[in-house]
């Protein structure tokens, strides 16, 4: 088990060089530092002493990948390529193109996107196993049938419009919640509740529907059989065999949701006014500020790896017949 | 003569359409890739969805001819073009077009939706809400709105009805056969015991053919939808965002099928190395969250396009370039799923005897892919180009909204839903944009989605019967 975990985030590191190599080239080779510079100085009527002067004061002056000036190892490292994109390794993210340190913002943004997205994603996933179930239970029936309908109707309703319409019907209509905002300490449960709902409401559709295939799948094999005929009730067929061997496709795609949410959470936040990991990345998308970008590529990618390794060791836990090897 | 002009996305959705009716044709000449169908084709809902999906791309593909218009001018040598580059369907939606108001104004409306300082023939001025420039202006009463409306709907339906029981009696006589009496054929349209399931063809096809004869008829005397902040009217901004909704569905999955068919094969049919670095390649694209990828890519083009404004000439084709490129990416974060698939399924099809055996004949590598495995995984592929249509177009919204979708000079949904964003805070609130663009796109999603449950249970042998 310990040996697969190492061996594991040993094999993260190549992807995340890749990752690293990849935004290096979008943001370095496609547009050089110039491009950049004249973009955030405003395009027009710009001076290249001004380009030079914002080029040393971000770290970009240097040469790409390789340093001729310099000597012995500072050839390597005194380059853009190592200051920007090696020391992401070490979670030293530098600083933002308005100063302000990315690692201490990061620390201080993931808790309100915590808050958010962990309870999205609780509920979710109980919520769409309750209608699973439900509609497993009664396969074949009317119920059943429009329950499917109804999933495929409320999974073709874009997400923004959950978002609007349910800022507007709880927030301005019956003024239940504040419409958007956040808080520190436990009063910030009020500007929660809002996001966390809509959140669940707009997975349900695609999620149950989904749950309700692995469920049906489970439903038709022989063990099931066997349950029934020794005259067990539906029920306990259901919640002691099928629930507990739908739990591993469940787990899969529960796993592939962790980087997920920390998308899917950029245009709820922006949206609710939360300061968390996903406001913090539309905003400097919107700046076109690329060290923030950057930054964040490379946190997700991160999540993303540490996501399916996650996901891979769980199986252990509800399958004793998975060995992680 | 206009001047027609084709801009990059219109030749590929060209190329794709030449494509889609290739393939429909080889596949009416195989038994073996028709039988499939035939199961779609006598499923109700997906029939009825796919008249719909239709309707939404005979509008997209009128707004892919481009033309520039030609010039009146006393000399008939120098022949000279407008600067503008306008579609087929601009040229339909003229009147809507030009039928421009000051600013909002709600559905239907014969007033503005904000007050303005008017002049009163005796000099005064007073603050009220003005008549609009075009909507209801034929009303001498505005009162008699209602019952107006009233009976211009009912011409719209009369109209509507009539055209639509001319074309089915159009399509009855194209598909009588010889031997059968006439009114013999139209029964079978109605009751649809034929091959394919007519009733909810024509049903769906009557219903979409009165909605629009209604709508036409009433948006030539109001706005059927109100007006936007510049007093466009929202009815024609949707209609021209179909166009960039099918574009995002569709080219997106065109640009992405070669690398996850090529790479995906291949890793799953050579194995060893040449599998080593495909599953490297696109687990490490697959691990940086989609929306950094796209928004990363698309501020390097923004980049780009500021510092050499010189390469595009025309507002459309930078628009036209974005877009493409917006395809490109999503395209590039998309195909990872199906060439993980593809891998999958390669591996369990390469050890099969009749690969086995043309192995041993001695065919060649690049023909036994081409001729034995291609074919055999064809059907994950429409499922999944199917499947990923609808979740495109909600991406394309969602994108928008962050500021790296489409060019905002485009028209789109998600355009229209980020700009309407701000005036719900309005009071009273500007509810009609908003809920136009999400109508629009519910409808192409739902169509979509159903038509594709119709094709995945068709085409996976898992769910086959």
């Amino acid at each position: 088990m310990i040996a697969y975990i190492v061996r594991r985030i040993l094999y993260a590191i190549p992807i995340l060089i890749g990752v690293n190599l990849l935004t290096f080239t979008l943001f370095f080779f496609v547009n050089s530092p110039d491009d950049i510079a004249r973009l955030q100085l405003g395009v027009k009527r710009v001076t290249p002493e001004a380009i030079e002067k914002w080029k040393v004061a971000h770290g970009y002056d240097k040469p790409l990948l390789y340093n001729n000036d310099e000597i012995g190892s500072a050839r390597l490292t005194d380059t853009i390529f190592f200051k920007h994109s090696v020391r992401l390794f070490l979670f030293d993210f530098g600083r933002a193109d308005d100063g302000r340190d990315i690692s201490y913002d990061i620390s201080k943004r993931v808790w309100p996107s915590l808050a958010i997205a962990l309870p999205t994603l609780l509920m979710g996933v109980l919520v769409n196993i309750t209608f699973a179930m439900l509609l497993a239970f009664f396969r074949g029936m009317y119920l059943d049938t429009w329950g499917v309908v109804l999933c495929v109707i409320m999974m073709s309703i874009s997400t923004l419009f959950y978002i609007i319409g349910g800022q507007y019907v709880t927030g301005k209509l019956l003024r239940l919640v504040p419409i958007s905002g956040y808080d520190t300490s436990w009063q910030a449960i009020k500007f929660v509740i809002l996001p966390v709902i809509i959140g669940v409401v707009s997975g349900v559709g695609a999620g149950t529907r989904l749950y309700r295939t692995f469920f049906l799948e489970e439903i038709n094999k022989d063990y099931v059989r066997t349950g029934r005929a020794k005259g067990l009730s539906e029920l306990r067929v259901l919640f002691r065999h099928v629930l507990k061997n739908a739990m591993i496709p469940i787990l899969t795609q529960v796993g592939a949701l962790i980087p997920l949410l920390f998308i899917g959470s950029l245009i709820m936040e922006s949206f609710f006014g939360i300061p968390g990991l996903g406001s913090y990345t539309i905003d400097a998308i919107r700046h076109q500020d690329f060290s923030i970008v950057r930054a964040m590529v490379f946190l997700g990618a991160v999540l993303y790896i540490a996501g399916y390794l996650l996901t891979d060791i769980s199986y252990t836990l509800v399958d004793p017949r998975v060995r992680l090897n | 003569m206009p001047q027609f002009v084709f801009l990059w996305t219109d030749r590929l959705i060209f190329l794709l359409l030449g494509a889609i009716i290739a393939f429909t044709i080889y596949a009416l000449r195989h038994e073996h890739l028709r039988a499939p169908w035939r199961q779609v084709r006598q499923r109700p809902l997906a029939m009825s969805a796919l008249v719909v999906l239709l309707a939404y791309v005979a509008v997209g593909l009128l707004d892919s001819v481009h033309l520039r218009s030609r010039l009146a001018s006393d000399n008939p040598q120098a022949v000279q073009y407008a600067p503008e580059i306008i579609s087929v369907l601009d040229l339909i939606g003229e009147p809507l077009i030009r039928r421009t108001e000051v600013s909002f104004s709600a559905p239907f409306a014969t007033h503005a939706f904000v007050k303005e300082v008017v002049e009163k023939p005796d000099g005064r001025m007073t603050m009220e809400y003005p008549r609009l420039r075009y909507g209801g202006r034929h009303l001498h009463n505005p009162n008699r709105r209602v019952a107006d409306i009233v009976a211009k709907s009912f011409k719209g339906v009369i109209v509507g009805g009539l055209i639509w029981m001319l074309l089915v009696v159009v399509v009855a006589a194209l598909l009588r056969r010889r031997d059968e009496m006439f009114g013999q054929t139209l029964a079978k349209l109605v009751r649809g015991d034929g091959a394919i399931l007519w009733w909810p063809v024509t049903l769906t096809a009557g219903a979409v053919i009165v909605l629009i004869s209604v709508v036409v008829n009433l948006s030539t005397y109001y706005h059927v939808l109100g007006t936007d902040q510049v007093g466009q009217d929202v009815l024609w901004r949707s209609v021209k965002s179909i166009r960039t909704g099918l574009l995002v569905g569709t080219l997106t999955t065109l640009v992405m099928l070669p690398f996850a068919l090529l790479l995906g094969v291949a890793a799953g049919y050579f194995r060893g190395w040449v599998d080593d670095v495909i599953q490297y390649t696109y687990t490490t694209l697959s691990s940086i969250p989609s929306v950094l990828l796209i928004a990363a890519a698309i501020l390097s083009l923004h980049v780009y396009i500021t510092t050499h404004e010189e390469a595009f000439p025309t507002v459309v084709e930078r628009a036209d370039l974005r877009l493409l490129f917006l395809c490109l990416i999503l395209g590039l974060t998309n195909w990872t799923g199906l060439c993980r698939l593809l891998r999958g399924e390669t591996l369990k099809l390469r050890e099969l005897d009749y690969i086995q055996a043309a192995t041993a004949l001695g065919v060649r590598n690049a023909q036994i892919m081409a001729r034995h495995i291609l074919p055999n995984v064809m059907h994950l592929v429409l499922i999944t180009v199917v499947l990923d249509f609808s979740l495109l177009v909600l991406a394309e919204a969602v994108l928008s909204y962050v500021g790296v979708g489409v060019d905002p000079s485009t028209d789109s949904w998600g355009n229209m839903i980020n700009s309407a964003r701000l005036e719900m805070a309005r009071e009273p609130i500007v509810w009609w944009s908003l809920t136009s663009a999400f109508a629009f796109m519910f409808g192409l999603v739902l169509a979509a989605n159903l038509f594709a449950d119709a094709v995945r249970d068709a085409l996976d042998p898992r769910l086959r019967k």
